[in-house]
């Protein structure tokens, strides 16, 4: 349910993706993805499909073409530059122990 | 919701010449539990199988809605029928999540219903036994869709993402289902003995029936035809079916005794040994029978989808218009607040 298909054929409808705020303060989460001829029916198929138990507080759906995405066979070239570089995180520096707020 | 995994033999061949490296990127995945994502490369055997397996399933939801569907206009009150329309309706919705998840495997959803249309793609053959009287709601809640959570549970950690996660979605809406069909059985046992009838001759009809949704054996002639090995290999399937048809009857025993319905079987037993109910031989040439075609209800239930998909034509061609008319064009987000 995650990436966008083959693109349609025939007269289908298009596949969009459908992002839903569960509550305030949340970001917008992937749920699925749905058919819909238009952005209006799409919004409102999305508001039957994904949130018939009030899972959501506002959607976004856009079409599933539009996404552009990282492609599976770069994975290591694309996210490796971040691999070697552990002093980004806190944990790496090492400090004396008897010191407060750090 | 209802999975099955069982059809044609898989042809070994298919993987053999799959490049190394992809089996080997793939086999590591598998080997560490990881999932599998719509773009990673994969065997095109898993890949294949995935999409029959979750086809199949999203078939069933879609013609598990007529079943259900019979008894709206008389459920016997506004109550029942309010919760009967949000179940059927919950099945429109895991139809439309599986559908999903197989669009990611590279199919098409009109191609998927276009085989279910022409019988290419099966269902679950529960659906193609009758829904005589009222208790027969409840009987399916309670009993189909508990054989169904006992298959789907384990789905939701299957290794290909997108089913899982529509797994989890449908295993979440699903406990409803079983739930309210119970509360059915319930209120017709504490009922008048006309009742209580009613609910025994539905226990009755829809019991064995519900054994069979686990498929067949996993040892024996009757096993041939089954995926089960090559599956748990994949992690597409994480139990056997005798594994999960046993867990259903241990479940569902109590159950049936707390709603005082006997069970139709002579042979039901609780084992001290195995520390398990042991029960009767299943009639594998009424499962195979009801596969092939020749169930009560297979014919109606394919062309009630046909006739359905057909006389929906107009609205999706209205729906197209429309939106080809007040196209502003493509790249568009819309918000609700």
């Amino acid at each position: 349910m995650t990436d966008a298909g083959p693109s349609t054929s025939r007269d289908n409808w298009p596949l969009w993706e459908v992002f839903v705020r569960a509550k305030r303060g949340l970001s917008h989460v992937h749920s699925g993805s749905l058919h819909a001829p238009d952005a209006t029916l799409a919004l409102r198929n999305a508001r039957d499909l994904y949130t018939r138990r009030q899972e959501g507080v506002s959607i976004w759906v856009i079409r599933s073409e539009d996404i552009t995405a990282s492609s599976p066979d770069e994975r290591d070239s694309f996210f490796d530059p971040a691999g070697d570089k552990v002093y980004r995180h806190a944990s790496f520096y090492e400090v004396p122990e008897d010191v407060e707020y750090l | 919701m209802y999975g099955n995994d069982f059809g044609e033999p898989l042809n070994a061949a298919e993987t053999a010449d799959y490049a190394d490296a992809v089996q080997e990127y793939f086999d590591g995945l598998i080997d560490a539990d990881k999932r599998i994502e719509p773009r990673d490369a994969m065997p095109e055997g898993y890949r294949k199988t995935l999409i029959r397996q979750i086809a199949q399933h999203a078939h069933s939801e879609i013609i598990g809605m007529q079943p259900e569907g019979n008894w709206i206009t008389r459920a016997p009150s506004l109550r029942r029928k309010a919760i009967l329309m949000a179940k059927v309706q919950d099945e429109a919705g895991h139809g439309l999540y599986l559908y999903s998840a197989a669009e990611t495997l590279g199919v098409d959803r009109e191609e998927l219903l276009d085989k279910l249309h022409n019988g290419q793609q099966k269902y679950s053959s529960i659906f193609n036994y009758p829904t005589l009287t009222w208790a027969d709601a409840g009987a399916i809640g309670w009993l189909v869709d508990g054989a169904a959570i006992m298959n789907q549970v384990p789905l939701c950690r299957c290794s290909y993402g997108p089913y899982a996660r529509a797994m989890i979605r449908v295993c979440k809406e699903e406990s409803f289902h079983q739930r309210q069909g119970f509360e059915i059985l319930w209120t017709l046992s504490q009922g008048t003995p006309e009742q209580q009838a009613m609910a025994q001759d539905a226990a009755n009809r829809w019991w064995w029936p519900s054994l069979m949704m686990f498929g067949p054996p996993d040892t024996g002639e009757a096993a041939q035809g089954g995926h089960t090995a090559q599956n748990m290999a994949w992690g597409i399937k994480r139990f056997s079916n005798d594994d999960l048809r046993q867990k259903f009857v241990d479940m569902t025993v109590p159950q049936a005794q707390k709603l005082g319905l006997t069970l139709p079987d002579p042979d039901l037993r609780w084992n001290e040994e195995r520390g398990h109910w042991d029960f009767g031989e299943i009639d594998w040439d009424e499962f195979w029978r009801v596969l092939k075609g020749d169930g009560p209800c297979n014919e109606q239930r394919i062309t009630h989808r046909r006739r359905a998909h057909e006389e929906g034509a107009w609205v999706r061609e209205a729906a197209n218009a429309y939106a080809a008319k007040h196209a502003p064009h493509n790249n568009t987000v819309q918000e609700v607040a």
